[in-house]
């Protein structure tokens, strides 16, 4: 199975993005063959509707679980109708996310953990 | 001739000067652009003799006939439609995001399906009245709602082109500002000799300039904060159409929602006399 980490950078020794919609990159790790993908977050410029977008390509990843910092509404409507877990509050290294999925330490969100545009460059630097 | 009052920065006396100018003018038209507060019924008190509730279009999606193809969703500028293709013999889904629509109703164009239908949304309210000879209009925008420009735009069809039309514009420099005074012959810029009032009122001469639309300022309290405002408005060679002085006594009408000229008809005069030069610097 497939998981998605949203990533500040492209390697797994790179810092989790606290953003879902607008992150940096996606980083989508197999975790049967312990190998990953990076791509590289097309709608994080987007003046509106980046979780959308970024929900709807993630979902077309065939991704059974995301883990992020956070999920806006829209991104968290994407994601859920898709059936994907969405694990929110999520910081550390992609590496040590990843290992705490697998141990089961992360819990799935029922709803979405912040309001619309938080990943907004203006409203969070 | 189409008069809009309008400000970079929010709270410097956009709705005051709007309201006093229609006031000391007698027979304009008036209307309340700023349909996410429209305040000047507050000091205008017309007698409100009809409404019309505002729509916009919105999709629709016939599920039974969507085969998620997602050209709906190519076409969206505002990424207000997502599809998720089914998998597995499981039967995709589509999601619709009125808040992000703007109804140009593109995606019910290109649907090969015939799938979406376009459907009336409320928006708001449109109220029209009078106020002795002021006509007067407004629009409110339903609580919750995020998009203004329709419903400006819903609210500017009353022009009425016989008339001289003040125009109070909502703060700031985005889309409803820009909605609301496009088409207008000259914009009034109110602000306040502060940086902040400054810095937004820089953000908006620059748009106005862009849409090619003349303009002039307004320093209010005038005799407080900083000479920058001066300064700036002299080194672009910007008219400054009137100074208002801080003064309690106006914050105080203000507050009870009195308009200034009626206790202080002196500003009369200088409503007027800014009206003749506005009219005399754009015919010359």
């Amino acid at each position: 199975m497939k998981i998605c980490i949203t990533s500040e950078g492209k390697t797994l020794d790179s810092k989790v993005d606290p953003r879902f919609g607008r992150c940096q990159y996606f980083i989508f790790f197999d975790m049967d063959a312990g190998s990953f993908e990076v791509q590289e977050n097309t709608s994080a410029q987007f003046q509106g509707g980046a979780g959308i977008q970024s929900g709807q390509f993630v979902v077309s990843k065939g991704v059974q679980a995301v883990l992020t910092g956070n999920v806006g509404p829209n991104a968290h409507q994407v994601l859920s109708a898709a059936g994907i877990s969405i694990m929110t509050g999520v910081s550390g290294t992609v590496k040590d996310v990843i290992a705490a999925y697998k141990k089961g330490e992360l819990k799935a969100a029922s709803g979405p953990s912040v309001g619309s545009h938080f990943g907004m460059p203006s409203k969070n630097k | 001739m189409i008069i809009s009052v309008a400000s970079g920065k929010g709270g410097t006396g956009k709705t005051t000067i709007a309201v006093n100018l229609a006031l000391s003018l007698g027979s304009v038209q008036f209307l309340d652009c700023d349909v996410e507060e429209p305040n000047a019924q507050i000091f205008l008190k017309a007698r409100i003799t009809g409404d019309k509730k505002a729509f916009v279009l919105v999709p629709k999606v016939d599920e039974d006939k969507c085969i998620y193809c997602g050209q709906c969703r190519e076409v969206c500028a505002y990424n207000a439609i997502a599809v998720l293709p089914g998998s597995g013999g499981a039967k995709g889904k589509i999601l619709v995001f009125p808040y992000l629509c703007h109804g140009c109703g593109a995606c019910s164009l290109f649907c090969p399906q015939g799938a979406i239908k376009e459907v009336h949304k409320e928006i708001g309210l449109i109220e029209v009245g009078d106020k002795d000879e002021i006509q007067f209009v407004h629009g409110r925008l339903n609580i919750g709602e995020t998009m203004s420009p329709p419903l400006i735009r819903q609210v500017k069809e009353y022009i009425n082109p016989t008339r001289t039309v003040i125009i109070d514009a909502p703060p700031g420099t985005s889309c409803p500002v820009i909605t609301a005074v496009k088409g207008s012959d000259f914009c009034i810029l109110v602000t306040e000799p502060t940086p902040f009032g400054l810095n937004d009122l820089i953000l908006a001469v620059e748009v106005l300039k862009k849409i090619e639309i003349p303009f002039g300022v307004i320093i209010n309290r005038a005799d407080i904060g900083d000479h920058g405002v001066e300064l700036y408005c002299q080194e672009n060679n910007i008219p400054i159409l009137m100074r208002i002085p801080f003064d309690r006594e106006i914050a105080k009408l203000y507050s009870n929602g009195t308009p200034l000229i009626v206790k202080k008809p002196e500003y009369i005069a200088q409503f007027k006399d800014m009206f003749n030069l506005i009219t005399k610097g754009l015919s010359a």
